[in-house]
Order: structure tokens, then C-alpha cells, then sequence
């Protein structure tokens, strides 16, 4: 015989465990940003910020990583961005619905399924070892940049519908060609909606490790030039960590990197939902 | 023209990437055999034997961890948000949620070092770096993937769904159990297999917590090494055949992949005719 169980009792029994389940989650997820934060940002100075190294990373700040992880990521959005907002346009503007959508979608698709590493094992092969580039900001951006591609072109695309059908149809009224339209009217409409995109691909490369190590390398000199091999902050701190070299620096180093992705995502959001309230 | 070779980009990048990893890859795969590289126990790249199983198990075991722990929050938080709770709550949490999914895979992998490792071992035993730890870390990985996407494919379901059950008498409950989740289920089903996917693929955070044994683990505690960790640790130093090797390893990772993404592509198409 089945027990009956009064369907309001059962529905205040799944509440209460539902909502255990979300605050612990929720929890958790917080604990890991204040653990990291009471331990790491009194590592951080002025000082640890804008000096280089030392010995191995055991002594000295993250100046050499900063830079590194900076021009790492410039060069990886530089390169992406026109890619992806090319095919955003040509999928939305160019195009109907067809065989060669499908397949650029599934595509993207699936390039946004591949995971770092497998990223990282093709850069070290194609860049760093056939092209010769060895490990160097170069090799590092373009594996990057590869692997950011599908976001920009999915946030883009997205931004690009959701400009309204009118404005297009009043710049055909006035002669423009579709060129013209595309460049002067959708482009600037749907620029913060694009923006978003690549502001989010910022934060993913910050914080991507696998990929990085093994095309860009592990030096800790300051970049010089595009064929310099360079560390970027997620890869000093893993190795820091790994390698036990010093876990003061390593908690630093952490801090300074969360609070770089995170506040680069706060931005994207508030851009986004600027956008979003504007035309939807 | 000149955009149409552009949007092909993306395409092109992915059949460059397979052509590499598998040109590097197969040809190591066939020398030895494919019954070999699948099912022989043995990693011993300097013996030149190169078994790919407990890998293969290690990934399989983590992932399949990380599932038993990230599902039930991950949906948990998913129906409370669209569910159980005000409209400000959600508005504010949801955020919270995914801009979480921006800590890097290493933070997550340092606190599994200093947090969990230690409890695990002074609590349970065994060396702390294993199955477990792995899976926990995983599990909590994967949780903004399963949420977003649960949340989105759970507020696609039309309105008129819900007031009809709970017009008909029913619990919010009941309404979320028999109602919104059959309805949501290709959605959701795809949040899960692209949460596997994400787990599978994570590296760094499990060579950090994993222990990377390359054993086949008798119980949850034991170390394990994965497809993943196995490339990352050994290709900073290996040449010739070990290096092939680890390109194999790439390639059965990569099918992996694509069976998954196939499976969560055509699930979520499903969904909207």
C-alpha cells in the first residue's frame, strides 16, 4: 500500500530542503571569495602590486604577471573580436536561415564545448612547435583568442537581434546600402550588447590556466616584445600553490585575480542589462 | 565575400584543431593497437607502454562524482529561484550565481587544497587527495552551468503551464514536480550534460586535488589521475612517442567531448521547433 503523504505537508518538507540546498550553495560559493579575500588582500600592497618577482616567486610582488596577463589578454580580444563580430553579422545580416548557419552554429558550438587543455595542446603543437613561435605572448594570445571566439560570436549575434527591425528599414528609406547600414546604424546600436561579449571573454582569459601554460609559458621577465614567452597571474599562482613556493604570495596573488575577473563581470552585467532594458 | 570566409572562422578553427590533435594523435594510437591504448592498465611512457584505462576510468569516476553533487544543489537553486522565491530574491541571487562562474578553476583547486584535502584526510582517511575531493570540487564547478541554464529552460516554460496546475489545486510543489520539470526536461537535461562536459574537461583544479595516481581507484579515497590531468602533468617535459601519447590521450578526451555536445545540442533543439 502506498503511504499517503498530505500534499501541503510534502510541499513544506521539499521547500525547507530546497532552500537548505540554495543557502548552502550559496554559502559556499561566498566562503570561497571571503576565505581567499581575509587571506589575501593583506598580501596586497602598492608594493606586491608594481614590483617583479624574486627568487622564484617566493619573495616580490606580481608586477611581471600583471603585465603579462594583461597584454596576453589585449592580444587574444584584438584578435577574436573581429572574427566573431564578422560572423555575427554575416550569420544575422547576410544570411537566412540554411545549411551554412546550421553548420557555423554548430561550429561555434561546439568550439565553446572544447575544453582549455585541449586548446592548450593544440597551441603547443601548431604555434609553439610547427609555426616556431616557441612559448610566447603570441602562440598564448592566438590559442586565447581561438578559444573566446564562440562567446563573442553568440553575444554578438544576440546583440545584433535584438537592434529593432525599424531602424534598419529607415536607413534602407534613405538610400543606404546594406553596408552602410550595417556599419552606421546596427553596429553602433548594438555596440554595448558587443562590448559585453568581449568584456566577458576578458575575465574568462584572466582566469584561464591550462590553455596558457603550455603556449605562452612560465617566464617571469617582463614581456619585451610578441615572441617573448610570459607568465600571467592564474598561471603564477598555480604554480605558486602546486609548488608550495610561498603561500602568502600564492593567497596575493588569488585575491588580486578575483577581484580583477570579478569586477570585469560586474561591469559586463550592468552593461548588459543596460542594453537589455533599452531595447527589450 | 569577405565575411562569409569570416564566419566560417569558427568552423575552421575547429577542423584545424581536430586535424592537429588528431594527426598527432591516431598515428601512436594505430602503432600499438586501439585495444591496447583503451584497455591496458599500464602507464608507463619511458616502457613505452601507454594504457589509457585508468585515465579514462579516473575521468569517468570524477565526473560521475561531480554529477551526484552538482545535480541535486544545481537544481535545488534552480527551482527555488524560479519557484519558491520573491521576484527581488531572484533578481539579486541569479547574478550572484553566475558571476560566480567567473572564479578561475585554480581558485577552486587551491581551496580544495587547504580546505577540504585536510578534512578529508584527518576525518576519513587515506591520503586526501582523491576521488572524493575531486568530486566535491567538481560538484561545486559545474553548479552555475546547471543553474543558469536549468533556470532559463525552467522560466521558457509558458505561464499559462503553471496557473493551469495550480488553478487545478495543486501545491506549488506538485505543480513544480509534474508540471514544470517534464516540461523543462530537454533543457535541463542539457544544463546536466553540459556540467559533465565542463567537469570531464576541468584540469587544473582536479591535478591540484586529485592526487594523479595512475591507478585505477578501489574506493572513493584513493588518488586518480584523469584524461585531462594525465596531458597536463606529463607535456611540459615529453618528447617523441610519450608526447604522441599524450596527444592520444587528447583525442579520446576530444570524442568524449563531441559525443557529449552532440547529445546536449540536440536535446536543446528539441525544445524549440
Amino acid at each position: 500500500m502506498k503511504i499517503l503523504i498530505p500534499p501541503r505537508t510534502e510541499q513544506n518538507v521539499m521547500r525547507s530542503v530546497l532552500w537548505l540546498l540554495t543557502a548552502i550553495t550559496v554559502f559556499i560559493l561566498f566562503f570561497i571569495i571571503f576565505y581567499v579575500m581575509k587571506r589575501g588582500l593583506p598580501v596586497v600592497s602598492l608594493q606586491f602590486l608594481s614590483s617583479n618577482p624574486a627568487e622564484m616567486g617566493k619573495a616580490g610582488g606580481i608586477f611581471s604577471t600583471i603585465v603579462g596577463t594583461i597584454a596576453l589578454t589585449l592580444l587574444a580580444i584584438l584578435i577574436a573580436t573581429p572574427l566573431g563580430v564578422g560572423s555575427a553579422i554575416f550569420l544575422t545580416e547576410y544570411t537566412r536561415e540554411n545549411w551554412m548557419t546550421r553548420v557555423i552554429r554548430f561550429g561555434s558550438e561546439c568550439l565553446a564545448g572544447i575544453p582549455s587543455i585541449i586548446f592548450g595542446l593544440f597551441g603547443f603543437i601548431l604555434f609553439v612547435t610547427k609555426l616556431g613561435f616557441g612559448w610566447s605572448l603570441l602562440s598564448g594570445g592566438l590559442t586565447l583568442a581561438f578559444m573566446i571566439l564562440p562567446t563573442i560570436i553568440r553575444t554578438s549575434e544576440e546583440a545584433i537581434r535584438s537592434v529593432p527591425y525599424a531602424y534598419r528599414e529607415v536607413s534602407f528609406s534613405l538610400g543606404s546600402t546594406k553596408w552602410q547600414t550595417v556599419t552606421r546604424v546596427v553596429l553602433p546600436s548594438a555596440l554595448p550588447g558587443i562590448a559585453t561579449g568581449a568584456i566577458l571573454s576578458v575575465g574568462r582569459s584572466i582566469g584561464e590556466t591550462a590553455a596558457v601554460i603550455f603556449t605562452a609559458g612560465s617566464s617571469l621577465h617582463l614581456p619585451t616584445s610578441l615572441f617573448s614567452s610570459s607568465r600571467t597571474m592564474s598561471v603564477h599562482f598555480y604554480i605558486l600553490a602546486r609548488e608550495g613556493i610561498s603561500m602568502n604570495n600564492a593567497y596575493g596573488t588569488a585575491a588580486v585575480l578575483i577581484i580583477s575577473i570579478l569586477s570585469i563581470n560586474i561591469l559586463a552585467y550592468t552593461l548588459m542589462s543596460r542594453f537589455m532594458r533599452k531595447y527589450c | 565575400m569577405c565575411l562569409l570566409m569570416i564566419a566560417f572562422s569558427a568552423v575552421s578553427i575547429l577542423l584545424v584543431i581536430t586535424v592537429f590533435i588528431f594527426g598527432e594523435g591516431t598515428p601512436i594510437m594505430f602503432k600499438y593497437g586501439l585495444k591496447k591504448f583503451l584497455f591496458s592498465l599500464d602507464w608507463y611512457p619511458l616502457e613505452k607502454s601507454y594504457g589509457l584505462l585508468p585515465m579514462i576510468i579516473g575521468s569517468l569516476s570524477v565526473t560521475g562524482g561531480a554529477l551526484v553533487i552538482g545535480v541535486p544543489f544545481g537544481l535545488a537553486c534552480a527551482v527555488v529561484l524560479t519557484e519558491f522565491s520573491s521576484k527581488r530574491l531572484r533578481r539579486l541571487l541569479k547574478p550572484i550565481i553566475e558571476l560566480l562562474a567567473g572564479i578561475p578553476s585554480v581558485v577552486y583547486g587551491f581551496m580544495g587544497v587547504v580546505i577540504l584535502i585536510p578534512f578529508i584526510r584527518d576525518r576519513l582517511g587515506g591520503p586526501g587527495f582523491s576521488v572524493l575531493a575531486a568530486s566535491v570540487i567538481l560538484g561545486i564547478m559545474i553548479l552555475p552551468t546547471i543553474i543558469s541554464i536549468s533556470i532559463d529552460s525552467l522560466e521558457a516554460v509558458p505561464r499559462s503551464y503553471r496557473e493551469g496546475s495550480i488553478a487545478l489545486g495543486a501545491t506549488r510543489w506538485q505543480t513544480t514536480r509534474m508540471v514544470m520539470f517534464p516540461a523543462a526536461k530537454s533543457g535541463i537535461i542539457a544544463s546536466i550534460i553540459l556540467g559533465m562536459g565542463r567537469a570531464i574537461g576541468e584540469t587544473m583544479a582536479v591535478i591540484m586535488i586529485a592526487g594523479n595516481a595512475a591507478t585505477i581507484p578501489q574506493s572513493p579515497l584513493d588518488p586518480v589521475r584523469t584524461l585531462t590531468s594525465n596531458i597536463a602533468l606529463e607535456l611540459g617535459y615529453a618528447a617523441g612517442e610519450h608526447r604522441q601519447a599524450l596527444f592520444a590521450t587528447g583525442v579520446i578526451l576530444f570524442i568524449i567531448i563531441m559525443i557529449l555536445n552532440t547529445i546536449a545540442n540536440l536535446t536543446s533543439r528539441k525544445r524549440k521547433p
